[in-house]
């Protein structure tokens, strides 16, 4: 969906004329007895950078791997590009998607990046960065090669390309990560705190790489604890705790004058 | 004094005579592989007994992927069944399995294909024994399948789901690769068992390296000399494999620092 086709039914705001890459409504998650996301609704527009915070168990990952059913939610709706993803109950009375054709689709067009990187060990950088293209979106070799390597040039990996991943550091595994998911020419890139494993040096070059993304208006959602970088980058804050949205906004209004309790103190407590 | 020198020499006199029934062209003459010499016997059993342990090994292989899938992914049902398998075909000694499968299954077979109004057929050996023997090895390469497959760090099947792969695709091109350098090791222990398991077959008349040395030896009374060829032959057969199992192994840990360099 074009962004000139769906301009017309948005009203309103400034914003709205983009299309909904991401919509999530009333979204639950239990795990067992402990219900992880009590009814959490987000939305992401076309080009939005949406920043998601919060302490420790609050959520966030889970609420980011409900959006492309890593964790099947518990109730819910989840829209990427409009399209509702089709859940059903299983025997075991466990939400799972309906349609797996639909739901593999829908994968192949949201780029993850994860903490740990999750890079296929076996596989060299270029092949890590080209098995997407060739084997999922059918991709000629050649083309997804050329593809390839202009990203790893761009993340600034491009002499590392036949170097397996074990050999390199964590921020070069995780710019070789992000060049993954590029690879796949997204419709959103979903980022799954993506420098807390990286040792304090490391964090800046993959910073680096996230943001020159965000300012060329790739669609992002982010699960971060880099509040400064939030505040950078991030056109939307959304801020849960303890399983709900506490409060949203843009970073000026969220950093700068934040208006729950909660949010001060946890501001105070990172800051 | 002359008494004990006889003492003596005698039994060693004897050692050297079952080695050396009449010399040592006689040697050249007994393993030979034309006519007179037994050696193309010994190689004809070695061909058999290498065809059961490549059989029987490719179907365990089969066997233990899909157990191995089913045991961590299946249903409940599926996760019984293949327990009591596994179980069961590790608890029972080969030999008894052997014979208990290859009497009963042949006997078995017919009795169906009696009552289907079909003539009895003969089984084959090397199809009984390649099943026998492949369905033993099923069993333990399901837990060494099983046990790999929990070694993979499960972050990168997570990104093979997060990238919308689909199950097949996964398993061939993630699952599979990185689950063979927890596997290897184990696998080539049971290839090594395959190849000397097949001389259990010897028991049902199946004629391999094992029966083939013993009536060479039957024959020509020459008992140490061929059972010991027969020991180089299954020493050679695990030398050699020992070769290629090195180079797969390296091969498939491409992607991970030695561990040396870890200590």
């Amino acid at each position: 969906m074009s962004v000139a086709d769906a301009a017309p039914v948005q009203s309103g705001k400034a914003q709205s004329a983009a299309a909904e890459a991401i919509h999530v409504e009333n979204l639950h998650k239990k795990f067992g007895q402990l219900h992880v996301l009590k009814g959490v609704s987000l939305s992401a527009r076309d080009g939005e950078v949406v920043a998601i915070i919060g302490g420790s168990g609050s959520g966030k990952s889970t609420l980011l791997r409900c959006i492309n059913c890593l964790e099947n939610p518990t109730s819910g709706v989840i829209r990427v590009n409009g399209e509702e993803i089709k859940l059903k109950a299983d025997s075991h009375g466990h939400t799972v998607p309906a349609d797996r054709r639909q739901i593999e689709r829908i994968r192949s067009r949201l780029g993850m990046v994860f903490q740990n990187f999750n890079l296929w060990s076996h596989m060299t950088l270029i092949e890590n960065v080209i098995e997407v293209p060739v084997h999922v979106l059918g991709v000629k070799r050649d083309e997804a090669i050329a593809q390839a390597e202009k990203l790893l040039a761009r993340v600034g990996l491009a002499e590392k390309r036949d170097v397996y991943p074990a050999f390199l550091s964590g921020g070069q595994q995780q710019r070789a990560a992000i060049a993954r998911a590029l690879a796949i020419n997204p419709r959103v890139m979903l980022f799954d705190e993506p420098t807390s494993a990286l040792d304090p040096e490391l964090v800046g070059e993959v910073l680096k790489v996230i943001g020159d993304l965000a300012r060329e208006g790739r669609t992002m959602v982010l699960v971060t604890h880099e509040m400064k970088f939030a505040r950078e980058v991030a056109t939307h804050v959304v801020y849960l705790y303890n399983g709900l949205v506490e409060e949203e906004g843009p970073p000026e209004q969220l950093f700068g004058a934040p208006k729950s309790e909660r949010l001060k103190q946890f501001l105070r407590n990172v800051g | 004094m002359k008494r004990r020198t006889t003492l003596d020499s005698n039994p060693g006199a004897k050692l050297i005579d079952a080695f050396l029934p009449a010399s040592a062209a006689g040697i050249f003459e007994l393993l030979s592989p034309v006519a007179p010499g037994w050696g193309a016997t010994l190689l004809v059993g070695l061909l058999h007994s290498l065809e059961i342990a490549i059989g029987a090994t490719c179907l365990g292989l089969l066997i233990g992927t899909a157990g191995a899938f089913g045991k961590l992914y299946g249903g409940p049902v599926t996760r019984d069944l293949l327990a009591v398998y596994t179980t069961v075909v590790r608890a029972v000694p080969e030999l008894v399995l052997i014979l208990l499968l290859y009497y009963a299954g042949t006997d078995l077979i017919n009795q169906v294909l009696a009552a289907m109004g079909y003539s009895r057929v003969d089984i084959s050996g090397l199809a009984a024994g390649i099943f026998v023997l492949g369905f033993v090895q099923g069993a333990y390469s399901t837990e060494v399948i099983r046990g790999a497959i929990l070694a993979i760090p499960q972050g990168q099947i997570e990104a093979a789901r997060a990238y919308g792969m689909p199950p097949g695709l996964m398993l061939r091109r993630i699952t599979i690769p990185a689950m063979l350098p927890f596997a290897i090791p184990g696998l080539a222990n049971l290839w090594l068992i395959a190849t000397k398991d097949t001389a259990l077959l010897a028991v049902v008349g199946f004629f391999e390296l094992t029966l083939a040395t013993r009536q060479a030896a039957g024959v020509t009374k020459a008992y140490l000399l061929f059972y010991v060829a027969a020991g180089v032959l299954y020493l050679a057969v695990t030398l050699f494999s020992n070769l290629i199992i090195g180079r797969v192994e390296a091969w498939s840990r491409r992607g991970m620092p030695s561990v040396k360099e870890a200590r």
